[in-house]
């Protein structure tokens, strides 16, 4: 009997020491590669203050409110106002031009059509709209929007803040009905139900039971599609104009950081890219805190 | 829940303070419809774009399309001068764009979906651990920065200290990191919705803890990150702007990484700013809407085969 225990017990001894230690070996992995993000993360930041410094170093803080963009040599002064005015300009018109058209949306998917066989085919439609490249918007925009737009007497050429923030408007609908149509799908039925009961409209119940009850969804639904508009490039690109000045009007054309990056990066070096790179690191900033935002009040609701 | 309930008090008194009559309720019953009927309208204008952009490039660009439009590299611009004066078809194809796509789509997903797929898993092990949710905080900020700033990035880290000049290498890590986190969220997503008996029941068996992952997890819930990873290319295929930044683009077929490629998005920029080329555009932006719509299409289909 004991000449049978022993090599059973070695046996599951040296099982467990060869299993630990291939455990480890996975659990090292795991978190080896999870350091992966991390590092990718921090070496961006790194690596977009490390190139903006020449430019920071020069123009300081005014970098971020001086209008001058001026790539002659010797008279050479680069300040992000315009871009960054042009951006949040655009992003923010396309966020009210798509609230009425994604709010519409994530109602008819969420709440007057939910599970029937229209909302299925509409819903992969509004998530296509996501994966349309950007390009081919932009192409869209300028072929066909644009001599639309000419033609209801549009200044500059159909070119500007406008014809951009419709664009942009229609790329960002699907990131914010994904998250506001999935809360409102998920509004208690006895809370409907208990307004209806009283003899609330349909229309009422969205208004006061289901709005209020799914707002913070649908806000940070809002936020995330903003973000994205921050940093759309090819269809601004090719529809906002491409002028390096502060945005004088809605009609007006203009220039985003991102679509500044696109058209000035090929000829850039020394300086202007120093300066190129600054906008993109602030991009990153303005577009990591807008996520950020989004993403604290969707953890929130838990 | 205060906010509900305070509204509901709100509607309650509202509605106590009005009197119900019959005119009362035909102008409510009228404003519900109106409101429906304005969403109906609403939710018809926002889906038109879809419609009216891929007729746009059906309209356009189908008469391109051909076997040459496939093998052949683009035409110089006399070339095409010639054709639009004669009234022809521009000749040659997008050889260069597909091939380029192909190699850094392919490549970028070779960097993005190990790392993207066992950071997840590690999200899934570690679900409250400081690390993790800093990864995954860390991740979900990754995904919203702008391409172009991802642009930036491979051109500091690829193009200037390892490729000396624009490459496929340094678009295929820009695409890679934007590929990243999607993956490490549709990871993290799936294996979530995997029963905890499953694992419990190898683990109990004595598997090690590799074969779990490797045998149980993977499989187990294989057409959900099958699904993350299609929809994540699907999203990098049509990359314009940080492309422009790292892989800038070349008129033949290349297939160095070390060396400036073409892509099919990159290919559309170049016609559109040539006027001699610009009709090749439609052609190319079908071609390009074809591939991302069938990932899209086929990566919805597996994920509905497994709900």
């Amino acid at each position: 009997m004991k000449l049978g225990k022993l090599p059973a017990k070695q046996f599951s001894q040296l099982l467990k020491v060869h299993q630990m230690n291939s455990d480890k070996i996975t659990k090292g992995v795991l978190l080896l590669s999870s350091f992966v993000i991390l590092f990718v993360a921090g070496g961006m930041i790194f690596s977009l203050v490390e190139g903006a410094i020449p430019a920071l170093k020069s123009f300081g803080l005014s970098f971020i409110w001086s209008n001058n963009w001026n790539p002659t040599e010797g008279k050479e002064n680069y300040g992000a106002l315009p871009f960054i005015a042009g951006t949040i300009i655009t992003s923010v018109a396309a966020l009210l031009i798509s609230l009425p058209l994604s709010f519409s949306v994530s109602l008819f998917l969420g709440e007057y059509y939910r599970g029937t066989r229209i909302a299925k085919i509409l819903g992969p439609m509004v998530d296509l709209l996501a994966g349309i490249p950007s390009i081919v918007y932009g192409l869209w925009g300028f072929y066909v929007l644009r001599p639309l737009l000419i033609d209801l007497g549009l200044p500059n050429q159909g070119f500007g803040i406008f014809t951009a923030s419709i664009i942009l408007a229609i790329m960002i609908i699907p990131y914010a009905t994904s998250l506001s149509n999935e809360i409102i799908t998920m509004v208690p039925n006895e809370l409907k139900e208990a307004a209806y009961s009283l003899g609330a409209t349909r229309s009422e119940v969205i208004f006061n039971v289901v709005v209020p009850s799914a707002r913070s969804g649908i806000i940070a639904g809002y936020i995330l599609s903003f973000g994205r508009a921050l940093g759309e490039t090819m269809a601004v690109t090719m529809l906002i104009g491409n002028a390096n000045i502060v945005p004088d009007g809605f009609f007006s054309t203009g220039n985003t950081m991102a679509s500044v990056i696109a058209n000035q990066f090929g000829e850039a070096d020394g300086l202007k890219l120093s300066s190129l790179i600054a906008i993109g690191l602030l991009l990153f900033l303005m577009t990591g805190i807008i996520n950020a935002i989004g993403k604290f009040i969707i953890k929130r609701m838990g | 829940m205060p906010l509900v309930s305070s509204s509901l008090n709100e509607w309650g008194n509202m509605n106590s303070a009005a009197k119900i009559t019959v005119a009362n309720l035909s102008r409510r019953t009228l404003k519900d419809k109106l409101f429906k009927g304005l969403v109906l309208f609403m939710s018809l204008i926002t889906i038109s774009p879809i419609v009216l952009i891929i007729y746009k490039l059906v309209e356009k660009g189908y008469r391109q399309i051909s076997l040459d439009f496939i093998i052949k590299t683009p035409p110089n611009t006399f070339e095409a001068m010639t054709a639009l004066s004669n009234g022809e078809l521009i000749p040659g194809g997008i050889a260069n764009g597909i091939t380029g796509t192909l190699l850094m789509v392919v490549l970028a997903s070779v960097i993005a979906i190990p790392v993207g797929v066992i950071t997840g898993i590690y999200l899934y092990e570690n679900p409250g651990k400081l690390l993790a949710n800093l990864t995954r905080n860390i991740s979900d900020i990754l995904q919203g920065v702008p391409s172009i700033v991802l642009g930036l990035i491979a051109y500091m880290w690829i193009v200037k200290p390892i490729t000396s000049g624009f490459s496929a290498l340094a678009g295929s890590v820009s695409l890679s990191i934007m590929m990243l986190p999607m993956i490490v969220r549709s990871t993290e997503e799936t294996l979530k919705m995997i029963p905890e008996s499953i694992k419990e029941a190898a683990v109990a068996l004595g598997v090690p803890y590799y074969k779990v992952i490797l045998r149980v997890l993977i499989p187990t819930g294989f057409s959900g990150l099958l699904t993350g990873i299609l929809l994540g290319i699907s999203r990098i295929l049509g990359e314009t702007a940080p492309l422009m930044l790292t892989a800038l683009g070349s008129s033949v077929i290349n297939l160095d990484i070390t060396k400036p490629t073409s892509a099919i998005p990159l290919l559309i920029w170049e016609f559109y700013n040539d006027p001699n080329m610009v009709d090749l555009i439609w052609s190319s932006s079908l071609l390009l809407m074809g591939m991302v719509l069938t990932l899209n299409l086929v990566s919805k289909r597996i994920a509905a085969r497994t709900k």
